[in-house]
């Protein structure tokens, strides 16, 4: 088996997980990319974080583009961290049980949190009383 | 060797708040009081300083992949690997100053004209 450590030389050949891993590691990275900096931009540049109030996000997300790329970030990035974290656990833990215990944990914490993000960008109805709403700087 | 450290690193340290951050944007379906509560925490000076660390992970990591992609698809770029991590530095450095200034000025008083409700 072709262990990634998600460095180095390009994997010659192979369809296995581990390969998948090693380009997916690559592509989610460059969406991420402009996913991440434009997100900063958006809520810690152009508008201050303390102005991302709850009416701002109510606003914001009347528009499902938002949604969509909030999701899509969430995805990724998440993706791509839990890749890289378990990454690094079969690069530092050597006992096997201890292995199968942390990345069993990584799955599980992974789904977990796919899920509250998820749920909650869908769910997010915001309460009519706020809208239509201006940013409110906290 | 620093390059890979500090990848690495950096990219703990950006799934951590990742994980805080799926967790706070949940408490939109708590209602206004209880998110805007969340979102009052990150305006507050230690919570500023730790954004500033995470903007500075966040752009390292995004540059130094574009670095490591490049060395990974274009055999060449192996011979450049040190003038590239300078580069990856610089480009950092430059980002990150100007990201900086609005992040932490609302301490300071700085004027950053991002706060449309006036404050």
């Amino acid at each position: 088996m072709r262990i990634s450590t998600g460095y180095g030389p390009r994997p010659a050949s192979g369809t296995g997980f581990e390969t998948f891993s090693w380009y997916f590691m690559r592509w989610s990275a460059l969406g991420l990319i402009f996913l991440v900096i434009i997100h900063l931009l958006l809520n810690h540049v152009t508008t201050d974080v303390s102005c991302t109030s709850y009416e701002l996000i109510a606003a914001r997300y009347t528009n499902p583009f938002w949604r969509l790329y909030d999701w899509l970030l969430l995805t990724l990035a998440l993706l791509h961290g839990m890749n890289g974290l378990r990454v690094v656990i079969d690069d530092y833990v050597r006992s096997r049980s201890w292995r199968l215990v942390l990345q069993s944990s990584v799955g599980a914490l992974t789904l977990i949190f796919f899920m509250l993000g998820t749920i909650t960008l869908i769910t997010f109805q915001p309460n009519p009383s706020i809208l239509p709403g201006l940013p409110k700087c906290l | 060797m620093w390059s890979w450290l500090l990848h690495r690193v950096a990219g703990l340290g950006i799934l951590l708040f990742l994980l805080v951050h799926i967790v706070d944007i949940s408490l939109l379906n708590f209602g206004p009081t209880v998110y805007d509560e969340g979102i009052a925490l990150f305006g507050t000076a230690i919570v500023r300083l730790i954004s500033l660390a995470l903007i500075a992970a966040v752009l390292y990591h995004a540059f130094n992949g574009v670095r490591i992609i490049l060395i990974d698809f274009w055999p060449k770029a192996v011979r450049f690997q040190a003038a590239m991590f300078a580069i990856v530095l610089v480009v950092t450095i430059v980002c990150f100053l100007p990201m900086a200034y609005f992040v932490i000025g609302p301490v300071f008083g700085w004027p950053t004209g991002n706060m449309p409700a006036g404050m």
